[in-house]
């Protein structure tokens, strides 16, 4: 492998990462879902630069579902849903920008000593792309878990499978089974919480999840 | 076609013909019968084994869930029969959401056998991922708020768990690539285990570390067990008892799996203390949990978060001897629990409230409920004779052989269980019976048998099985 296709997957794969730390610190839900959008058209230029490297074609396929689903046809709908809702101007932050990108920053270093830690032999690029990976990941439970929105719950849960995908793209050969069951997931992931979101707000006026809680006082 | 593909076709087609059918006496009556088709199909695995593919295969430890899910998902389908009757009749269930529910409670079976019979690890996640959609969906079928709460909460906490499981099975693939090479092999559990001697133990040991994660808020254990309570008590009560009795078992089945992986290779670290750990904080809590239940639902709920830490602080133990008694109080715990929770679904529907405080001197009101829940709740809190106390007396005698601290917090746990349950058993069964004395047209048949056999366990555990499980539980190593 040259050094410049490595230097390219790398490339691609710290922006996932740099992207997935700008949408901790993103308080409004129209910026949030944009910045979302763009991490999926990353993650469609990473996976076609592994088809490509790997020649393995069938990953182009991945790719075009992360562009058209993830890039466009979930943005678009979400940005609808929010408008229809009317909390398009909804600020959504529990925990404050400072200690979140603290721990956003904490979050990667734990991946890269975990994943880079790993010795043994295989190639590094997979590794490398895997320490990404976990960092994705990690960071979209972390947006899971500072948001209190709905919306921004569902784009927290979706960066965390853009996660997933580029560790499955970056290993080499990954049976197709795996690859199309993600891209299948997220869209159903997508129905149900489609179905959800309008079924939360006919049941409670509001998408605010810490609503909900108060159900949980008289039952234990 | 060989049994395995028709164990999928069976509540595949089910399905398809149950989502279009109008009317829930013919659906009620076709589902029961798919899943005796079902089970029939599972009995045969028994005697004629077919041969394994890169995809289907069927083995000496799988062979004990399948049989057990097909099982108690027949007696399921005979209880749902009456409860979904008294549910259309007052009115809680529309002509169309029953259609929804009867074709979804077959997509379950299907993915829970799918599940259990894959030989791709890839294939097993897409399984426990669709059981998971579909149990979402299912709970939330009432559509009240407390039901859509229940089923979101189990819908991003489960969807999370899938998604760090994911991780760790393509973890798994990518230690497997430099031994046996590129592509679908790397995903085909019979040549994984076969070759997981050679695997980087490193990148093993991170692979289990989110298998466990993942997996396991999929079983339920302590601290990743906030979905399970509300799912069990906001669903409808045939799935609490598919949930407790099988679904969870399928997510320990996907657990021990990768545990054998790592038993496997030497160098990996030991997945025992894992564990053992978890088994005994997820004790120990719902223990303690167990007083302040207010709801009859959760408070069988929590009691089920305390056996799938019993049965996996017995898998963690390890050796053949904790493996058997793992194995044993997974099977009597399957059978006893959705035995209460077919009992508890007709008392909530007579008494018309799942409130403790308000179900009260049962045994006088409904004899036959009142002292079946009194047998399903002794069964369950380990008293003698039936065999959750043999299950539990093994775990016990043979924690105390070899880690003797570590028996004082699993027998602690134990007992913190038991007075709980007999306490609330105490207010539910006897004492000044609560208004709601309408008869019920039960369906007694499915939970007296699976207490009867349950109690025969405890009585006389027949050699054969006996010698199968402790094959099993060797295999376990």
């Amino acid at each position: 492998m040259s050094s410049l296709d490595f230097d390219i997957a790398h490339l691609l794969a710290g922006g996932l990462v740099l992207i997935s730390l700008l949408m901790l610190y993103q308080d409004r839900l129209t910026a949030l879902i944009n910045v979302f959008a763009a991490q999926a058209v990353t993650l469609s230029l990473s996976v076609a630069w592994q088809a490509y490297i790997q020649a393995a074609p069938h990953l182009y396929i991945t790719a075009a579902i992360a562009l058209v689903m993830k890039a466009l046809v979930i943005p678009i709908a979400l940005h609808r849903i929010i408008k229809r809702l009317g909390i398009d101007r909804e600020l959504d932050q529990v925990v404050g920008v400072g200690p979140t990108m603290l721990a956003g920053i904490g979050l990667v270093a734990l991946s890269l000593v975990v994943m880079l830690g790993v010795n043994g032999e295989g190639d590094q690029l997979a590794r490398e792309d895997l320490a990404f990976a976990l960092s994705v990941i990690l960071l979209g439970l972390l947006m899971m878990v500072t948001r209190r929105n709905a919306v921004g719950l569902v784009v927290g849960f979706m960066s965390l499978e853009n996660g997933l995908v580029l560790a499955a793209t970056g290993a080499k050969g990954m049976p197709l089974v795996v690859e199309i069951s993600v891209a299948f997931s997220v869209l159903i992931a997508f129905i149900v919480i489609g179905v959800f979101l309008f079924r939360i707000r006919e049941r409670f006026e509001t998408v605010d999840v810490t609503v909900l809680d108060r159900f949980r006082g008289g039952r234990q | 076609m060989s049994a395995l593909g028709i164990l999928l076709l069976i509540p595949a087609a089910a399905a398809a013909v149950l989502a279009l059918i109008p009317g829930y006496r013919l659906s009620a009556a076709l589902n029961m019968m798919a899943s005796l088709a079902a089970l029939g199909v599972a009995a045969s695995l028994l005697f004629i084994r077919p041969p394994g593919g890169l995809y289907l295969r069927v083995d000496d430890l799988s062979i004990v869930f399948i049989v057990l899910s097909a099982f108690v998902g027949f007696t399921t389908s005979v209880f749902s029969a009456s409860y979904i009757a008294h549910e259309v009749e007052v009115g809680k269930l529309t002509p169309a959401r029953l259609r929804f529910y009867h074709a979804m409670y077959q997509v379950l079976m299907f993915a829970m056998n799918l599940a259990l019979i894959a030989n791709n690890i890839g294939l097993m996640w897409v399984a426990i991922e669709l059981a998971t959609l579909t149990t979402v969906l299912m709970v939330a079928v009432y559509r009240t708020a407390e039901a859509l709460e229940a089923a979101w909460k189990y819908f991003i906490l489960g969807s999370v768990g899938i998604a760090l499981a994911l991780f760790g099975t393509i973890l798994v693939y990518v230690a497997a690539k430099p031994v046996v090479g590129e592509g679908l092999a790397g995903m085909v559990w019979t040549t994984l285990i076969a070759n997981a001697h050679a695997f980087d133990p490193a990148l093993l040991n991170l692979a289990f570390v989110f298998l466990m994660l993942g997996y396991g808020t999929k079983v339920g254990l302590a601290p990743l067990h906030a979905w399970l309570p509300d799912a069990h008590a906001e669903g409808p009560t045939p799935i609490s008892a598919v949930l407790s009795g099988l679904l969870l078992n399928v997510a320990l089945y996907a657990v021990l799996r990768f545990k054998m992986l790592l038993a496997a290779n030497p160098a990996a670290v030991a997945p025992g203390p894992l564990m053992v750990t978890l088994g005994l904080v997820s004790l120990i809590f719902a223990g303690f949990m167990l007083y302040r239940r207010r709801d009859i639902k959760r408070l069988f709920a929590y009691s089920s978060i305390e056996h799938m830490g019993i049965i996996a602080f017995a898998f963690g133990m390890g050796g053949p001897l904790a493996n058997f008694a793992g194995l044993l109080h997974m099977t009597m715990h399957s059978l006893t629990k959705s035995a209460i929770f077919f009992t508890v679904g007709h008392i909530a529907q007579v008494k018309g409230t799942q409130r403790i405080a308000d179900i009260r001197g049962l045994t006088v009101t409904h004899p036959i409920l009142g002292w079946t829940l009194v047998a399903g709740v002794m069964a369950i809190a380990g008293l003698p004779p039936f065999g959750i106390f043999t299950s539990e007396f093994l775990v016990v005698s043979s924690t105390f052989a070899r880690q003797p601290l570590l028996a004082i917090p699993l027998v602690l746990g134990l007992i913190v269980a038991l007075g709980a349950l007999l306490a609330r058993l105490q207010g539910l069964a006897f004492g000044e019976p609560s208004p709601g004395a309408a008869p019920t047209r039960a369906s007694y048949l499915p939970m007296i048998g699976h207490l009867a056999l349950v109690l025969a366990a405890g009585v006389f555990f027949p050699p054969l099985i006996t010698q199968w499980f402790q094959h099993v539980a060797r295999l376990l190593g």
